[in-house]
């Protein structure tokens, strides 16, 4: 369990560099959704070589550095209706919020935008509830 | 060298992702599930990704992005309603599988047909969100 907060935490600095990253060199904010919600709805077409690059290191790097883990297990439900509801919320979710974990989470908190703030609070409460309900409540999670 | 930047950046994104164990659902509702066996380990995520990105905010003061243009300005700090809704509607998904757009790129090549499910329909609604925002506005005007 402690080896896991080390990992969170180094983890977490590789995050914050990414972000870092891309802010200083390409002068703009990190957020996931907002990379993949402007190629799907077309609105971020100008820049799509941008984007695309960012998705490649994004899905790429893991499956490189995948057989240095002798398992992982990443716990997904196998109930494809759970994920297929959780995968639309969380579409439309980010694009109405204009972010996500990483754009409001962590760009957001960390040049202590409000809104940043507010909508990380709020997706947080609303995950938490979630959880507790579908897990605690109806058992389906 | 924008792309070689964003290269750059999504592979250090997906390297934190998967050294942090965030691709793990179960550390990420393990985190939300507050009467079950918490699991502290997103916290220590946050909070070292917020330290590197808080000294970067730092250095974008009186200087320009390398490749040229502008820092993004701070963005007003107006709390519509879609930003409320959205948070919510997104934080409802992401407690009910686990996965966020960041951990659910990453995983993509070993998340079974778990994972490529949760990307299609991301991506679905991720396009009918413009729609549907402008009908939600008309209907009902948000501010």
């Amino acid at each position: 369990m402690e080896q896991d907060w080390i990992m969170g935490l180094i983890g977490g600095l590789l995050i914050g560099l990414a972000g870092a990253v891309y802010l200083l060199a390409n002068g703009k904010v990190m957020g996931a959704s907002g990379i993949i919600g402007g190629l799907v709805d077309g609105s971020g077409w100008i820049t799509a070589k941008e984007r695309i690059a960012f998705l490649a290191g994004l899905i790429l790097m893991p499956a490189l550095i995948l057989p240095i883990y002798k398992e992982v297990d990443t716990h997904l439900t196998n109930n494809l209706w759970v994920i297929a509801a959780a995968g639309i919320l969380v579409g439309v979710g980010t694009r109405f919020a204009n972010g996500c974990t990483s754009g409001h989470g962590v760009c957001g908190i960390s040049r202590l935008s409000l809104r940043g703030i507010v909508a990380t609070v709020m997706y947080i409460l609303a995950g938490g509830l979630t959880v507790v309900f579908f897990r605690h409540i109806l058992g389906v999670i | 060298m924008r792309n070689i930047f964003a290269l750059i950046s999504g592979a250090l994104f997906g390297a934190g992702l998967m050294i942090s164990g965030m691709v793990d659902t179960a550390k990420v509702q393990g985190w939300l599930d507050i009467f079950g066996d918490w699991d502290p380990t997103l916290a220590f995520v946050m909070g070292g990704a917020i330290v590197p990105m808080a000294i970067a905010w730092q250095l974008t003061r009186g200087r320009k992005p390398l490749v040229g243009g502008d820092f993004p300005p701070k963005p007003e700090a107006r709390l519509g309603r879609n930003l409320v809704l959205g948070s919510v509607l997104f934080g409802a998904g992401w407690g009910l599988a686990g996965l966020c757009p960041g951990p659910s790129m990453a995983s993509l090549t070993f998340n079974g047909i778990g994972g490529v499910v949760f990307v299609g329909t991301m991506a679905l609604g991720m396009f009918a969100a413009p729609v549907l925002r402008t009908r939600l506005d008309r209907a009902v005007p948000a501010e």
